[in-house]
């Protein structure tokens, strides 16, 4: 069969397989259909729940606006797919085109798409996060779980970690008036992925709106009664907080370990795949049926020097998503590359946070417009003299104007005044991020490797 | 019915907390907060809202709940599954 013929052929009556029934998943099936694939689609989820939308989960539905189990994706078409959920993927073998599943049975494919997105990362004492009143938050259950307990007014919520769902969780708790200490390792909150200017800013906001901001201290034990229920946390300051609620945001660890011995260049730190959106496999060699899209790949951006980038980000989701379906069923001359400027949005404290581009790469910073002072900025990020990202505090229309700059690869600092000459922003300062060798309760984005033919591509599974 | 906002997209022009005050509320200065399963009685404002949005950020089903669930998950989902 020639190669158009079997493109023909896969586009009519292929099969496509989908694991990961999330996010990205949803929006590459409705992008498979919507591009005239009429073959057979396997949606596989672990999750018993169809397709549901995450960010509302620390927002929403912690503040009691909406309700956990009612957060599922809008459906835009009929898919006319079979759905595998409640049902975990467990391997994959490459040469066979099959994915294995928990419940023994296999699923065969002609194009596989991976969209296992990734996992909060658990308290690492087993016995204390089994106690009763530690959560996490990462799915539809946990956050009904950890709303009811909200809504039994806990003394005090101790949130570990102040990256962003860690810092939405102390929002909403505090908005409901509940009494929470935040522990973060780091200097201030955010710092991994905004850096320490817009840290302290963020800092701040949280000490302003009554929470108990506790910087550059570790919890070093949680400690229950007898019948198991969290009393209270050890600090390591050698301070205790009593509390009965504590939520873990440590983080997320990348769904990977099913594809363990698979072949698949596949780790805690994601799996790696060209700008396509095709995985690599162990040697770092591309695979021509396997793709991946959403928080659980790693992919190069011409953008950003070829880095391949991890995002854990909504919108890369999406984007990530179409392009990896659309390249599934296209020729290689029509493949499209992930060219996407990575974006992403946070609510907190009645602030609403947005980003372009990737700011953990800045070496500097500039207030470009308003003032930290004020909560209402925009700061721009600069990287070996070129405009590499900018985060704002309500001030979204901003935003635009500076992506077009990162797309542009704009001089930095940038060579016009700033709109309302605030002193504080005519000159560039350090970003101060975090030294990256040095543990953080991880960033939004992580930067491996710095272009497509270097070795580090190669996995070697590494502890996230 | 079932939407969803990208709040990338979303500028805070707030269009949508004035045509469906129900669904949409805007959350401090610029922040938008929606419940993602709006009431059917309230379909005619949320269409509203998405058609007026300046930079057509809301997304909302084209299936009403019942079709949408009948003819994709309960329909296809079987004991028999795939192979
Ligand atoms: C509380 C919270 C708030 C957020 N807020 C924001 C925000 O404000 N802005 C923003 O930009 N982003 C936000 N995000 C991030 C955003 O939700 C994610 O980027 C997005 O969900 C990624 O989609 P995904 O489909 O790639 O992965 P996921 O949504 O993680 O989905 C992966 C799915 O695959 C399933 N799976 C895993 N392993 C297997 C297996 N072996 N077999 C079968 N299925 C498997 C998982 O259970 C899951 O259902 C938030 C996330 C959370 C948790």
């Amino acid at each position: 069969m020639s190669g158009d013929g079997a493109l023909a052929w896969l586009r009519r009556e292929g099969r496509i397989v989908i694991v990961g029934a999330s996010l990205a998943g949803l929006r590459a099936a409705e992008t498979l259909r919507k591009e005239g694939f009429t073959g057979s689609l396997t949606l596989i989820g672990d999750e018993p729940h169809e397709p549901y939308d995450r960010p509302p989960l620390s927002k929403q539905v912690l503040l009691g606006h909406a309700t956990a189990d009612r957060t599922a994706l809008p459906r835009r078409l009929a898919l006319d797919a079979h759905w595998r959920l409640g049902v975990a993927a467990t391997g994959l073998d490459m040469a066979a085109k099959r994915v294995r599943l928990a419940d023994g049975d296999e699923v065969e494919y002609d194009r596989l798409l991976i969209a296992t997105g990734v996992h909060a990362r658990p308290w690492p004492h087993k016995s204390e996060a089994e106690l009763d009143g530690v959560f996490v938050l990462r799915t539809r259950d946990d956050a009904a779980r950890l709303q009811r307990r909200l809504a039994a007014s806990p003394r005090r919520v101790l949130v570990i970690g102040a990256g962003f769902t860690g810092s939405e969780i102390a929002s909403a708790c505090r908005e409901r008036g509940l009494p929470v200490t935040v522990a973060e390792r780091g200097a201030a909150p955010l710092v991994g992925a905004l850096g320490g200017v817009i840290g302290r800013a963020a800092a701040d906001l949280q000490r302003e709106h009554g929470v108990d901001l506790r910087c550059g201290i570790m919890v070093t034990a949680l400690e229950g009664d007898a019948p198991g229920r969290l009393r209270r946390a050890h600090l390591s300051d050698g301070t205790t907080i009593d509390t009965d609620v504590a939520v873990v945001s440590l983080g997320a660890t990348r769904n990977t370990e099913w594809l363990a011995g698979s072949g698949l260049g596949a780790g805690p730190r994601g799996i790696a795949c060209d700008a396509g959106c095709r995985a690599f496999d162990v040697r770092g060699i591309v695979t021509d049926d396997v793709f991946v899209a959403g928080d659980v790949a790693r992919s190069p951006h011409a953008l950003f020097g070829y880095q391949f980038l991890s995002l854990e980000h909504w919108g890369n989701a999406v984007a990530q998503a179409e392009t990896a379906a659309h390249n599934m069923i296209s020729s290689s001359s029509e493949r499209r590359p992930h060219l996407w400027v990575p974006a992403f949005w946070s609510a907190q404290f009645g602030v609403n946070i947005k980003s372009v581009g990737v700011p953990s790469l800045g070496e500097e910073v500039i207030v470009a417009q308003g003032s930290l002072s004020d909560r209402r900025f925009t700061c721009v990020y600069g990287y070996q003299g070129r405009v590499i990202a900018a985060v704002a505090f309500d001030q979204t229309k901003w935003l635009e104007f500076y992506q077009r700059q990162i797309e542009s690869a704009a001089p930095f600092p940038p060579d016009y005044p700033s709109v309302d000459r605030r002193p504080e922003g005519l000159r560039p300062v350090p970003a101060e991020f975090p030294d990256p060798s040095l543990p953080t309760h991880g960033p939004s984005v992580t930067v491996s490797g710095y272009s497509p033919t270097d070795q580090r591509i190669t996995f070697v599974p590494a502890h996230a | 019915m079932r939407l969803v906002v990208d709040l990338n997209r979303c500028q805070g022009y707030a269009q949508c907390a004035f045509l469906a005050p129900d669904v949409f509320a805007m959350h401090g200065e610029e922040s938008l907060l929606y419940n993602p399963h709006a009431d059917e009685t309230h379909r005619d404002q949320v269409l509203r809202a998405a058609t007026a949005c300046p930079v057509q950020a809301i997304l909302v089903d084209d299936m009403s709940d019942a079709s949408a669930a009948a003819g994709d998950i309960a329909g296809r989902e079987g004991p028999a599954g795939v192979r």
